[in-house]
């Protein structure tokens, strides 16, 4: 199967790594970061450009960007995992359409398009007879996504909620384990690469609250924006209010919830029974389904990391070659 | 609720036995031999909590192992929720949020745990409500929150209902 991956940064590089230390059938014909870009039918030296990359260089040569790796790569699938824009999912909605338009495949960790444009992409998808998948939008290495879509098809989902964000669970497993205040354990997690600079898109909420409207329109029939969810960070949490948790063997997280049949999408901080499943520590995510058929369902792994996140892009390309691609 | 049975050994088992099976919680059992000695019955009185919807149940139950009920007392305060409040909460008169609950006249704040680490910086409560039916809770919470939004105050819901 020969793919372009275009976003060379975390989870492209874990992608390389991935198909460079297993033997996944998988050549890169095209691939751009961006500043640059390659093309090479024959397939590309993947160690060649990590190294490159490492060294603080672009991957590939100046005159090759991301429209022509789309436009003109020959590729079966479209690796789309540069970072994510949610304000209008560009310049990867874009890629995105001009790759489905050529009849490839497209497989994406980007979450922008996915929550703004979803029907109008899996509608194209469609028209053009490819597949679109995104299991790494939402949660990382949890199979979510395709837990939902395969393995609970038939069931109603009266309920869905959990930890969709890493950086803030962190936070607050810190506060509640050594009392940190809240702006010590944001710079702890910002030493350890957990928090970005501005971290304004994880802890105000605004990261769960993407993943949930990704799961209300592409698995829970719902038609929902950002807007739409009710959203509380955990900026003004105190050290005293996970003591007062902590009294009644409870603790606090930040909570995605999507009750469909209401229409609750929600994200806030809430008070969790410490035996709870979903309390769990440091930067994993955990998620709870509430289904009728199979029941409750937790899920807990890691939502983000560079491997972990190539291990759900690999997923879907493995995915899509066993049932579509021919002749790769 | 007050109950009529049969004075024979066992009959007291018998008559908490289908409480535990509708998932009641038995706080007291009042046992008082004042009854004329010319009946062959023993009052008992058994103060419990229920889940909302399974008295009927219970009833029948009661019924099944012969036993009366002779009354039922009120009902109390059974659905209990525990939310965290972080803000400025004296400043906003933490009496007039504790009121607006209270006066609903069917909740009521029955715990508050407050923590104010310096006079500038915002303080922590831990706040107990309780009522009488979900539909109590929820309106409750409501007004809670609304409270706080009026207030600017952040409130910690529980993940379960009351």
């Amino acid at each position: 199967m020969r793919i372009a991956i275009l976003g060379f940064g975390s989870v492209g590089r874990g992608i390389a790594r991935a198909i460079l230390a297993k033997n996944l059938d998988i050549t890169v014909t095209g691939l751009a970061d961006s500043r640059s870009g390659i093309i090479d039918p024959a397939g590309i030296d993947l160690a060649a450009a990590l190294a490159k990359k490492e060294n603080g260089g672009p991957c590939g040569g100046p005159d090759v960007g991301p429209a022509d790796v789309v436009a003109k790569a020959d590729y079966d699938v479209l690796v789309e995992v540069t970072p994510t824009n949610v304000d209008d999912g560009e310049p990867a909605l874009g890629h995105i359409r001009g790759a489905l338009g050529r009849h490839k495949h497209v497989v994406t960790s980007n979450k922008g398009p996915i929550a703004l444009a979803y029907p109008e992409l899996r509608d194209l998808a469609a028209a053009n007879g490819v597949f679109l998948k995104y299991e790494a939008t939402v949660c990382g290495a949890i199979p979510l996504i395709h837990a939902m879509q395969e393995g609970l098809a038939g069931n109603t989902i009266s309920r869905l909620y959990g930890v969709f964000n890493g950086t803030c669970n962190y936070i607050l497993t810190r506060m509640a384990e050594d009392s940190l205040t809240y702006e010590q354990a944001l710079a702890e997690a910002r030493e350890l690469g957990y928090a970005e600079a501005d971290p304004t898109y994880d802890v105000e909420g605004i990261d769960a609250g993407v993943k949930l409207v990704i799961l209300a329109n592409t698995i829970l029939d719902m038609r929902t924006a950002l807007d739409d969810v009710e959203r509380t960070g955990i900026t003004l949490l105190t050290p005293e209010a996970l003591r007062l948790a902590e009294d009644q063997d409870c603790t606090i997280r930040l909570i995605g919830e999507i009750v469909p049949e209401a229409g609750v999408l929600r994200v806030s901080p809430r008070l969790v029974a410490k035996a709870h499943p979903l309390v769990v520590e440091g930067t994993l995510n955990a998620v709870t389904v509430e289904t009728d058929l199979a029941g409750d369902l937790t899920f807990i792994g890691k939502g983000a990391g560079s491997v972990e996140t190539a291990s759900a892009v690999i997923g879907d390309l493995l995915y899509i070659r066993d049932r579509h691609v021919q002749g790769s | 609720m007050k109950l009529e049975m049969r004075d024979q050994p066992g009959q007291l088992v018998a008559a908490l036995q289908p409480i535990s099976a509708v998932g009641g919680n038995i706080i007291a059992v009042i046992h008082q031999r004042e009854t004329p000695a010319a009946t062959e019955t023993l009052d008992v009185q058994i103060v419990l909590e229920l889940p909302e919807g399974r008295l009927e149940k219970l009833l029948e139950l009661l019924r099944e192992q012969g036993v009366n009920v002779v009354r039922i007392g009120e009902e109390r305060l059974l659905y209990e929720c525990t939310m965290i409040m972080i803000g400025h909460l004296m400043h906003t008169d933490l009496s007039d949020t504790v009121d607006r609950i209270d006066t609903t006249g069917s909740a009521e704040v029955t715990e508050l745990s407050l923590v104010m680490p310096a006079i500038s910086s915002p303080s922590s409560a831990r706040i107990t409500i309780r009522s009488t039916t979900r539909d109590e809770m929820k309106r409750a919470i409501r007004i809670l929150r609304s409270v706080a939004e009026q207030k600017h105050l952040l409130i910690i819901e529980p993940l379960e209902d009351a």
